[in-house]
């Protein structure tokens, strides 16, 4: 057990558990293949948000861009949204969130709970329109703080820093890392600090498909790339439909009585399928993949219980991850 | 047996409204060649001057994004499916959870009175 000083102190430092159960078969004789879950659901506000949102006030900190009673504005729909709040809650700022209006009820309970204002952008113009939103009104509050988590080096440095090591840590015989895709700030970090460390090493981004709304740009050239990407990191990129996300979402509660939201099963969905892969080609695998929180602030989808197919319907044309 | 592609709304009107196409080729670069005889222009909005993909579509074989498997290089075979999508901050924003179906009318109703405001905001 361990004693910290504040919730802050406790970021990070995260249990990689073993998956057994979920792990392939090989046949007899050939080299292990094994899954390895990261559990950023242990984190203070239980995602693997929290160690983004606190490298990047510390940066703005140190930088001299942050001061006590300084209003930080973020587009976020969820996770990071509420890592900063609490940490702008301890540190002594307030927080502005800008997110599309398509987020669960528990998002927005949990923002307001930790103290954060919200200013809602339409759902039509999905998630770019929550950036652009942002934007505006940074540009009409100059004294307000833009963290900006898709372009914000802090975000990934803080996996360079914290994520990757932990793992190499704990697990020195990794071979493939699996994560989510959002901001590419935990793939970018922990990426580049594996691939300095560990020769081969496999870095597997999992991102979610959604319905067709999300997608409903009226030009090609409205597109979107998060300015901290860099597809040189990345080994292999996945993209996972709702059904395939829901189904390993269950299986990991399920078979191994890990309870995980939505992306996780994604990037369990990649994960199993480099493993597999690893298996056909009699190769040794470690696989280690994040959960990047836990399942309750999706519970009102309904998306655990039921058929499949009622799952994939609950979630068409939502945010689901 | 042919190989099944997705075209994303936006690019429908190249397919006369159809969400699924059929086409043949040996690499990504000779199925969309195929595609755009049957389909004109089509070919002109997913590659460059240049012959490289457009930064902001990104094109799945069989789920994974062909930029990682040798882009207008990457091998095709009968059976595959090829998916195209816009790149949207969809990835990053989508993690953000789902609305409650049952709860969806309401936040909508809240929603859009926010998104007013939200407009309102940014003019
Ligand atoms: C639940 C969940 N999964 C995955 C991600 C993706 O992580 P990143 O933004 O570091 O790419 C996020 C954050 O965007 C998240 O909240």
């Amino acid at each position: 057990m361990a004693r910290y000083d504040s919730l802050l102190d406790a970021c990070g430092g995260t249990p990689l558990v073993g998956l057994p159960r979920l792990s392939p078969a090989v046949p007899d004789g050939a080299p292990p293949v094994r899954l390895w879950a990261k559990l950023e659901d242990r984190n203070p506000t239980g995602s693997i948000k929290d160690r983004a949102a606190l490298f990047m006030v510390r940066a703005a900190e140190e930088a001299g861009r942050l001061r006590p009673g300084d209003t930080i504005l973020e587009p976020t729909s969820g996770n990071t949204g509420i890592s900063l709040a609490m940490v702008a809650k301890l540190r002594g700022y307030r927080l502005v969130c800008v997110m599309p209006e398509n987020v669960s009820t528990e998002r927005v309970q949990l923002l307001r709970m930790y103290g954060a204002e919200i200013i809602f952008s339409p759902a039509a113009g999905g998630s770019n329109q929550a950036v652009a939103t942002a934007k505006q009104i940074a540009a009409e509050h100059p004294d307000w703080v833009m963290l900006y988590q898709y372009g914000n080096e802090a975000n990934a440095r803080a996996h360079y820093e914290t994520t990757g090591p932990e793992l190499l840590h704990d697990l020195p015989t990794i071979t493939h890392f699996v994560a989510g895709l959002g901001t590419t700030g935990t793939l970018m970090g922990t990426g580049r600090y594996l691939r300095e460390k560990v020769e081969g090493i496999q870095v597997v981004a999992a991102e979610p498909r959604y319905g067709e709304l999300v997608y409903g740009l009226r030009n090609i050239d409205e597109g979107y790339v998060p300015e901290l990407y860099d597809a040189t990191v990345l080994s292999r990129r996945f993209s996972v439909g709702t059904r395939d996300a829901v189904l390993r979402t269950r299986q990991l509660v399920e078979v191994e009585g890990i309870f995980a939201g939505f992306s996780t099963g994604a990037i369990l969905h990649a994960a199993l399928a480099v493993a597999h892969e690893a298996v056909r080609d009699g190769r040794r695998a470690d696989v280690a993949f994040v959960v990047a929180d836990g399942g309750w602030k999706y519970l009102s989808t309904g998306a655990y219980g039921g058929t499949l197919a009622d799952a994939e319907d609950a979630l068409d044309g939502q945010l689901w991850a | 047996m042919a190989i099944e592609v997705r075209i994303p709304t936006i690019l429908r009107s190249y397919t006369g409204g159809a969400k699924v196409v059929e086409g043949t080729g040996d690499t990504l670069g000779d199925l969309l060649a195929d595609l755009d005889s049957r389909h004109a222009g089509l070919r002109g909005r997913l590659v460059t001057e240049a012959g490289a993909l457009h930064r902001f579509v990104n094109v799945y074989v069989n789920d994974e994004d062909v930029r990682f498997l040798g882009a207008l290089d990457a091998k095709l075979s009968d059976g595959d499916s090829v998916t195209i999508l816009p790149a949207v901050a969809g990835g990053a924003f989508g993690f953000a959870a789902a609305a409650a179906i049952a709860q969806h009318g309401a936040a909508t109703a809240i929603a859009s009175h926010a998104g007013r405001r939200a407009a309102g905001v940014a003019r």
